[in-house]
């Protein structure tokens, strides 16, 4: 275990360094450049504020600048907000966007899991019905239509919640729909999948054998390995509700990392781009090497420290 | 049937001489008169898109304390679903248990509701899978799966239910227990595994164990392993078995008394040595002539032509007449009474009604 860890954490360097380099050039081989659209600059200043952010200099030396800066962690100055850093921006934005990240992402696991349960366990009932009706409907529907209706309806027409900001526990319920219900629909689907194969197992039938409550059976039998599939697409489902948060955060106004990445990328804002897509894929890959973690930890058969397993 | 596979029989008979006897040093264990379990009339159906499939239809035997009955036949023939019916596993749609009873300690099975049932699966009445290989769960510990029925029913401590589990699995036969307990079901090997789910199914020390082919899926060094197993245990225990089988050589080895269904019903029960000595029905007798063996020619071995009747519309008559090589004109029309040829050795054929013989003189 403690080798594999190791093992995975230099990987995950090696895949930062990777996204890193490739924005580095990508941005670079966008024409233009942050000063574009400041006409009133005149050259001088112009060349100053160049040297003074080395973009006068080869980008050979700017990537090694660059590089140091991720080492250190420390992007400097954002060039359309002289007042800020980066790493200031991150900090202040970050957290909400985070916050509504993992509130999303609570929110799917618990009720997906729910709803894909009662549906297997009721299998060609009511109950399953109905949550793959909801299923193929939430799928079908993008986050940013659900947004726009729910702020029309819940908050404009009936006027029940809050419709935009992220100041109170209820501003943050209109958004967190807004961004589970996708991923609520896929991990129903899936759960119920899973469980409908899991539940004809041999193993059930002997859990039943055994004379186990209703609740020890689902749960500790049925649900551990039904589960699998779940955790598997986690990762991927991490990155697209990363990446909902920053339309989400833009149709509530919700002062998270979005606003900041969308409009740095816009202004050509070099040290904010690149700061924020280090930061976000750093934050990303380990939470795809937690979802493997836990994989580990759900299905003992799955040797985390070695390729091929011996029996 | 002529006279040459009668010869058959008798050759068949002789050489199981040795199997028979050699079985648990004795050739016949006293099995009390005690009955365990008495299965009367059980009609059970499942539905489906293509209709209604009459499962069991009407199955009776009874089951004596620290007996084996082993219940024979093709598959399809009802064995399953007859040991599901008595565990209470039959999911309720789409089966249906449609009349009869499964009396057990003086409780009707069929009429307890699923709380009633718990109390009594995994305590009093256990059952082991075909497959080790799939009955036991891949992400659990096999000390937790020994255990967990043994803290449901009898509410001890961790610690207390951990020595049961190790006592069991040396019962078992399963070295190093104490590390074992911690390990998961890939680590083990299929007869280890079989050996767990014996455990498992022994741990609440039941009355009665349904064993459902417990060494069909095993290789036949494993398999003998194994019976030699299911012989000690009912020693030690006095447990009685239901062993669901379609493999004659099981049967020979363990089996007391031995059931043959076909088709939903108990066409033959008897002691062993009645079954296998003195078949009476053309069924019983065309299933000891169809099993392979090394002593006979292969242009001898007698299988039975024909498939078994289509259970969604079984016959009204017996349901082995189409392949029956004595069918009469009856046998087609009128299902036959069940007729006492000993204590124990009881027949559903209309050969042994009297005027039989007048058809076949």
């Amino acid at each position: 275990m403690a080798v594999y860890i190791v093992k995975r954490f230099f990987m995950m360097i090696a895949t930062i360094l990777i996204i890193a380099t490739l924005t580095f050039f990508l941005m670079h081989s966008i024409p233009g450049s942050p000063f574009d659209e400041e006409r009133t600059t005149n050259p001088t200043i112009q060349a100053n504020l160049e040297k003074y952010y080395k973009l006068d200099q080869p980008v050979a030396v700017q990537y090694v600048y660059y590089l140091k800066s991720i080492v250190t962690f420390d992007f400097g100055p954002s060039i359309k907000k002289p007042n800020e850093t980066v790493n200031s921006l991150l900090a202040r934005g970050f957290p909400i966007s985070f916050e509504l990240g993992m509130i999303t992402i609570l929110v799917a696991v618990i009720s997906g899991v729910t709803l894909g349960t009662f549906a297997a366990l009721r299998h060609n009932g009511f109950i399953d019905y109905m949550a793959m009706t909801f299923a193929v409907v939430g799928i079908s529907v993008p986050n940013f239509v659900l947004a726009t209706l729910l702020i029309q309806q819940v908050a404009v027409t009936w006027q029940l919640l809050p419709p935009a900001t992220w100041s109170s526990p209820l501003h943050m319920i209109l958004p967190t729909l807004a961004l589970a219900t996708g991923p609520t629909a896929i991990i129903a689907r899936l759960t119920r999948a899973s469980m409908l194969e899991v539940l004809t197992q041999d193993y059930m039938k002997m859990a039943r054998a055994k004379g186990l409550t209703p609740f020890r059976i689902v749960v500790r039998h049925a649900l551990r390995n039904a589960l699998m599939p779940v955790v598997t697409i986690m990762g991927t489902m991490l990155a697209g509700i990363l990446t909902g948060t920053f339309v989400i955060e833009k149709i509530f106004a919700i002062p998270g990392m979005g606003k900041y990445f969308v409009e740095s990328i816009n202004n050509r804002d070099y040290p904010v781009i690149m700061g924020s897509t280090v930061f976000y894929s750093a934050f990303l890959v380990f939470m795809l090497f937690l979802v493997d973690i836990v994989y580990g930890f759900l299905d003992p058969r799955i040797k985390l420290h070695r390729k091929d397993g011996d029996v | 049937m002529n006279e040459h596979q009668f010869d058959n029989a008798n050759a068949l008979v002789c050489n199981r001489n040795e199997d028979l006897d050699r079985q648990k040093g004795k050739n016949r264990k006293t099995v009390s008169t005690e009955k365990v379990l008495t299965v009367e009339e059980l009609h059970v159906s499942f539905k489906t898109f293509g209709g209604e499939v009459q499962a069991l239809r009407g199955v009776s035997f009874e089951l004596y304390k620290g007996e084996t009955l082993a219940i024979v036949g093709e598959s399809g023939c009802g064995k399953s679903v007859t040991a599901n019916t008595i565990m209470g596993l039959i999911p309720q749609p789409p089966g249906r248990i449609k009349n009869g009873k499964v009396l057990f300690k003086g409780k009707d099975l069929t009429k307890l509701s699923k709380a009633g049932l718990r109390k009594i699966q995994g305590v009093d009445i256990s059952m082991i899978f075909q497959d080790p290989m799939t009955a036991l769960n891949p992400t659990l510990q096999i000390g937790e799966q020994l255990t967990e029925g043994y803290r449901t029913h009898h509410k001890v401590s961790k610690a207390n239910a951990r020595e049961k589990a190790i006592e069991m699995l040396e019962l078992v036969g399963i070295p190093n227990p104490e590390e074992r307990l911690k390990q998961y079901p890939h680590q083990f090997s299929g007869g280890m595994r079989q050996r767990i789910v014996i455990a498992i199914a022994l741990i609440c020390e039941p009355e009665l164990l349904i064993a459902d082919e417990p060494t069909t899926a095993l290789d036949v060094t494993i398999q003998a392993q194994i019976l030699e197993l299911f012989n000690e245990i009912q020693e030690k225990t006095g447990v009685s078995i239901i062993l669901i089988t379609h493999d004659l050589g099981v049967v020979a080895k363990i089996a007391d008394r031995i059931a043959v269904m076909y088709a939903g019903k108990v066409i033959e029960i008897g002691e062993k040595r009645e079954i296998f000595y003195t078949p009476q029905h053309p069924y019983t007798k065309g299933l000891l002539n169809s099993v392979p063996r090394l002593d006979l020619k292969e242009e001898e071995l007698q299988p039975i032509e024909g498939t078994p009747p289509d259970l969604f519309a079984p016959p009204v008559g017996c349901p082995f007449t189409a392949r029956c090589p004595f069918a009469m004109d009856v046998c087609d029309r009128v299902y036959p009474e069940t007729t006492h040829l000993t204590k124990n050795h009881a027949v559903n054929c209309w050969l042994q009604d009297e005027r039989a013989k007048l058809v076949f003189t």
